[in-house]
Parts: C-alpha cells; sequence; structure tokens
C-alpha cells in the first residue's frame, strides 16, 4: 500500500524539518513542561499591570459616572465603541480561519488556527467590556437581557440593532469557545499522558474531560467540527454584520449606508489577520515553533491582508462615490468633514487611508510577504489603521451634527478613558500570556494529521506517487 | 462497574494498522477500540463502525432554537406586551431575523457539544483506564476484548504476526469513574513526587 494521502510536490511543505509524530508532541508541548522564562515573566507582569490600570479606571467610571470620560452630548459615541468594534473586528480571524478555512480544505490552517481561536475568544472579552461599561450603571446590565421581570413584564425590543448586538456578541463567544475547547479535548490528553508530576496529572487529567482517543470518538469530534465549522461560518459573517448595523440602521449621515455589512466584515478580517500576525511572530520565535509556523503561514496570511485591505479600499472609495451621486447635502457633508483637510479630524481619516488602503500594497510582493520584520511591522500598522476606521465612522460622523451650536470642535479621551482601553490590552495580553503557557498552542492532533501529507520530510515521497500510471493513481487517491 | 480482560497492541505505523485492523476483524477477533493519536479517516469504516448522527442532533437543536426564537419574539410583541414602536407591524419578520439566527446556531452548538460530551462520556473529573499512555502521542493502540472464547496466547500471536508491537493482556475498567487513577498504572512519577516531598 502507497502512502494513505497525497499531496502535490508543488506547494510548500507545512511543517519544516523531519518530523516524527512523536516529535511534534514534544516540540509543541516542550513550553508547557518547561518553566516560564524570563521573557515571558516580564510580559505577563506587564500585562498584569495593565489589566490592574484598566481596572481602576473602569472603578473610577462606576464609581463617578460616565463624566469620567470626555464624551459629550454631540460625541456620545467615542473612544468606547471605536475601542469595542475594534476589538470585536480582532475576534473575527480565528473563527475564520479554523471554520472557513476549515471548509474549504486549506492545510495551512492547522499551524495557526488553535492561537487564532484563543485570540478571538480573549478579544472578545475585552470587546463586551466596552458596551457593558457604556450602560454607565453597570449593575443593570442584565436589563438587557428578555427575562420575566416584575417591571409588568416589560421587555427588550426585539427590533432594536443594540440587542441584535447582545444576542450576536454572546452567540459568538460561547460557539467560539466551545469549539476552541472541543479542538483543545485531545491536545489535553496529550499534555496529560506526558506528564510527569501528579498535579499536572490531575490538572490536565480534569481540563482533557478523559479524553482516551477512541476511533468512534474520534468520529464523532471530526463530526461536531465540521458542523461547528459550518455553523460559525455564517455566524462570524453575522456578528460583524449585526455590529454593523449599529450604525447602519441609524439615520445619521456617514452611517446610514447599506455597504456597511461586507465592508464591516471585510474589515473585520483584515485587522484579525493583521493581529493574528503580530501574535504569532512573537509566539514562534519565543517558544521556538518556526518549524510549524512557516514563512508558507505567514506569506499566505499576507495575501489575505493584501486582498480584504483591498476590499476595504474599494469600501472606502464606494462610500465617497455615493455621497457625491446621491447628492444629499447632509451625507456629503458629512463626507467633506472627514476628506476635507481643513476640517479639525481629516488627519484621522488619512491616517486611516494610507494604513489600510496604502500601506498593504506593499503585500504585493513576494519579498515583502516573506520578510518577518516587515510582516511584522505592518500588522501594526494595518491595526492602528483599523482602529482610526472606526474612529473616523463613529466620530466624524457625530461631531458636527444639525445644529451648528452643538458642534463639539474636538473630543479627546480622558485619562480613564485611554486607562479603559489600556486595560483591555492587559486583558488581552494576560490571557494571551497564560494560554501560551498552559496550553498548546499549536494543535497538536491537526499537525499529526497532516504530517504525513504537508511535513517537509514525506513530501520526498510524494515524488514516487506521481510516478505511477494513472489507473494506479486514481485507485489510491481519487475520492 | 465491570472489569474485563483485554489484550492491547500498539502499532507505530497507520499504514501498518489498516491492514491489521481487517486482518483481525477476518479471524474473528472482537476489537475493544483502537486509541489514535489523531483522526484516521476510513479507519471507522474498517472497523465497521456506523456513522455518527450527530449531524442530525445538530440539525433539531437548530430548528429548536429557529422556532423558539420566533415564538418568543412573536408572543412577547404581539400578545404579551404589544408594544408601538414608532407605528411598526406587531410581527416584523425581517427584524426577527438577526436573533432568529443567532439563537439557531447557539442551540446547535450548545446542543451537539453537550450531546457529544455525553455519548463520549466526557466531562471534568471523569477517569478512564489508559491502555497506552503514548496512544495520545504516537502509537495506534489496538485493544481486543477477551471473551470466554479467546485464547490469549493465540491473540497475542496473532497481533504479533500483523505488526502490533508491545503486546500485553490488561484487566481492566471497561467504562469510567470518578476519583482516582488505578495506583498500579503508575501514570506518574511516583519518585520525584516522593522527592519533592
Amino acid at each position: 500500500m502507497a502512502s494513505l494521502r497525497y499531496e502535490s510536490q508543488v506547494r510548500e511543505p507545512l511543517v519544516t524539518g523531519a518530523k516524527t509524530y512523536h516529535d511534534v508532541t514534544v516540540d509543541i508541548v516542550r513550553p508547557i513542561e518547561a518553566a516560564p522564562s524570563r521573557l515571558w515573566k516580564i510580559g505577563f507582569t506587564i500585562s498584569v499591570l495593565l489589566l490592574m490600570f484598566g481596572v481602576y479606571s473602569v472603578y473610577r467610571e462606576v464609581v463617578y459616572g460616565i463624566g469620567e470620560w470626555n464624551l459629550n452630548k454631540t460625541i456620545g459615541w467615542g473612544w468606547d465603541i471605536t475601542n469595542f468594534v475594534w476589538w470585536v473586528g480582532i475576534g473575527h480571524a480565528g473563527t475564520l480561519i479554523s471554520a472557513i478555512l476549515l471548509l474549504f480544505r486549506q492545510g495551512w490552517r492547522t499551524g495557526v488556527n488553535r492561537a487564532a481561536e484563543a485570540m478571538t475568544i480573549f478579544a472578545v472579552m475585552c470587546a463586551g467590556q466596552f458596551p457593558i461599561f457604556h450602560m454607565g450603571r453597570v449593575w443593570m446590565a442584565f436589563f438587557v437581557l428578555p427575562y420575566p421581570n416584575s417591571r409588568g413584564p416589560l421587555w427588550v425590543n426585539f427590533n432594536s440593532p443594540l440587542l441584535w448586538d447582545v444576542f450576536a456578541i454572546s452567540t459568538y463567544f460561547t460557539v467560539s469557545l466551545l469549539f476552541w475547547y472541543c479542538g483543545l479535548l485531545p491536545d489535553l490528553a496529550t499534555v496529560r499522558d506526558r506528564a510527569k508530576e501528579k498535579w499536572r496529572k490531575n490538572m490536565y487529567g480534569v481540563l482533557a474531560f478523559g479524553w482516551t482517543g477512541s476511533t468512534k470518538h474520534w468520529q464523532r469530534h471530526e463530526a461536531l467540527s465540521l458542523v461547528l465549522a459550518g455553523l460559525s461560518t455564517p455566524l462570524v459573517l453575522s456578528v460583524h454584520t449585526i455590529v454593523s448595523f449599529d450604525f447602519a440602521t441609524s439615520v445619521i449621515p456617514g452611517w446610514h449606508t447599506t455597504i456597511f455589512p461586507p465592508y464591516f466584515v471585510a474589515g473585520a478580517i483584515f485587522s484579525g489577520f493583521a493581529m493574528v500576525q503580530t501574535l504569532l511572530i512573537i509566539t514562534r520565535k519565543v517558544l521556538n515553533l518556526n518549524d510549524y509556523i512557516t514563512m508558507e503561514h505567514i506569506e499566505v496570511m499576507n495575501k489575505v491582508i493584501v486582498l480584504t485591505g483591498s476590499i476595504v479600499g474599494i469600501a472606502y472609495i464606494t462610500e465617497l462615490f455615493i455621497s457625491w451621486y446621491g447628492q444629499n447635502p447632509y451625507e456629503m457633508a458629512a463626507f467633506k468633514n472627514r476628506y476635507d483637510l481643513s476640517t479639525p479630524y481629516a488627519w484621522s481619516y488619512w491616517l486611516m487611508m494610507s494604513c489600510n488602503v496604502i500601506a498593504p500594497q506593499f503585500f504585493w510582493f513576494r519579498k515583502l510577504r516573506r520578510n518577518i520584520l516587515f510582516t511584522f511591522f505592518m500588522s501594526i500598522i494595518v491595526n492602528v489603521g483599523m482602529w482610526f476606521e472606526r474612529f473616523v465612522i463613529i466620530v466624524t460622523s457625530i461631531y458636527r451634527d444639525y445644529l451648528p451650536s452643538s458642534w463639539s470642535t474636538y473630543y479627546t479621551p480622558s485619562l480613564w478613558e485611554v486607562g479603559f482601553y489600556l486595560g483591555t490590552f492587559g486583558l488581552f495580553f494576560t490571557c494571551f500570556f497564560l494560554f501560551a503557557k498552559y496550553f498548546p498552542v499549536i494543535a497538536i492532533a491537526e499537525i499529526k494529521h497532516i504530517l504525513k501529507k504537508n511535513g517537509e520530510s514525506y513530501k520526498n515521497t510524494m515524488g514516487e506517487e506521481e510516478k505511477a500510471t494513472v489507473e494506479h493513481f486514481k485507485h489510491e487517491h481519487a475520492h | 462497574m465491570a472489569k474485563k480482560k483485554f489484550v492491547v497492541g500498539s502499532f507505530d505505523d497507520e499504514k501498518v494498522l489498516f491492514p491489521a485492523v481487517k486482518k483481525v476483524r477476518k479471524a474473528g477477533y472482537k476489537i475493544h477500540d483502537v486509541y489514535t493519536p489523531f483522526p484516521i479517516h476510513g479507519l471507522d469504516q474498517v472497523m465497521g463502525l456506523r456513522d455518527t448522527s450527530l449531524h442530525t442532533a445538530g440539525f433539531i437543536y437548530g430548528i429548536t432554537g429557529t422556532t423558539t426564537a420566533l415564538t418568543f419574539m412573536g408572543w412577547v410583541f404581539t400578545k404579551d406586551w404589544p408594544l408601538n414602536i414608532g407605528g411598526k407591524p406587531h410581527f416584523p419578520l425581517p427584524a426577527f431575523i438577526p436573533i432568529t439566527f443567532e439563537l439557531t446556531v447557539l442551540f446547535s452548538a450548545v446542543g451537539m457539544v453537550l450531546t457529544f460530551c455525553y455519548l463520549c462520556q466526557l466531562a471534568p473529573f471523569v477517569k478512564k483506564h489508559h491502555f497506552h499512555a503514548r496512544a495520545t502521542d504516537d502509537l495506534f493502540v489496538m485493544v481486543l476484548e477477551c471473551t470466554s472464547r479467546t485464547n490469549e496466547d493465540e491473540a497475542k500471536a496473532f497481533l504479533e504476526s500483523v505488526g502490533a508491537k508491545e503486546i500485553n493482556v490488561q484487566v481492566a475498567e471497561d467504562g469510567w469513574w470518578l476519583g482516582r487513577y488505578a495506583k498500579e498504572q503508575k501514570l506518574y512519577d511516583t519518585t520525584t513526587e516522593n522527592s519533592l516531598a
């Protein structure tokens, strides 16, 4: 019998180095079994400090009210909702990689999906903080849930996009978490079965839910992954669509646009992939995983970045064109407030344009796509740009409303507003550092699954398959 | 909670495993299970396992979510508290679509995961017998169940003839239990534990 799987030699290997199944286990579990490095401790401490500053900032806001932020009557949504949309957007890459790319049978997703999914979950956790604390009286946050209450019962408004958001974000978080954890079960069992110490055996024993690797269980696991991927695919598109409805269903010029859903989804994937690049370039270096997160992975993700960046660019230009083509004076004024350099916020619009539309075009060059430092730099640029996209959409559309006397010429965030944002970075990186230390950052079982097809050492054996006669090849490999 | 006797053989290559499973089945041995570190496509068919119906369960959970969302929102806005929101209809179907969709996905995903955990008997603190610690690392562990008609030595010899390594006989708990791992399994290094204490 020839090899069980066939993959053309033309494709680059997804796992470099001559690895056996055991090597894969050892390489990926090593950081979990080793003592935390100095770099990890420093990073973790900084993250926890940031988180604590964030907690204090939120404490100020809860005790003294929304007045602690520099929002005003005209600019009612500022940094908080900008940060919310930004984090939710970042949280889109993980599920896209794990769900859509699973359905498209993209083998390269196996190297990056675990970390990307973790990133998704942490990003959604950060995102959720902003609308909740923006409520002001946060202890009444549960009012958004439709439960039989003593006020009538007075129900929530199911027609409101803000309520759709509640359902969308909480569903997205739950489903992403379940998907991620189901994938983790077999790998946690691997860590458990290698454990030498009693506490490690017990801890991973609890986390692994008693996974044994039975064939029947694998069969169900595969079915579950496939259906969850199928469910997550429309889910990931729906979430940012619904977030965009927060704006699109209003009557504010600059927000009232039908292009928003696809434009937001493309932007979300764009910023999500940039964040994945930022995290994975550091992770592969620190945890020494260059054999699993290869240049090929980085290049492929850069291709996604240039594609989605260009989609976002087309959306920006379409918006401008339609505001002129529609000849609605209010709509035209809203866009003049963005692009006209004499207005107070034009700088943010042009910063957004250069970071999101112009900068990613460098990725048309293969040399630059395969340059680690440049990719890292670009991933930061893209995320700065995507933050400003949300800022531009939110603030420049509302800072000059219909009544010129209430125009708010400039909006500067207060220390506690910035602190809240920094605090979510603290939360995000605290979670990510813990994840990188205690969980397998790469899906071990999935890598083993593709090893004999896409691993470098097995790649060479495919030549023999290609020499075989058509009949033999068809017999062995056709579906 | 019944203990049974098993003949265990490990394989280090899936290419050897496939024909071995076929031969073992043909020879009439009862395969208890094959434990693998990653999903091996086609192994379930070779072992004669039937397809899972988890998809069907997922579909049923999904439509439960759809109907729950639609009937609940419809009941609230038409029967329980018909609120006039800007003169809009009381049953605005397009406006109900986002929540209906989200609940469909939520019910389906949560239901399927719970069903999966129930079927595979997976839960925190659940303990099961591990026939080989490397079954989650790099070995494919075939476990034959000894029935009253099984000759252990013959089964061991047969496993060896089809390419298995590290063949042994184990008496083990069939299902799951709560509590501790069996001491004699020596799943973790007791010497280091003592030295720490």
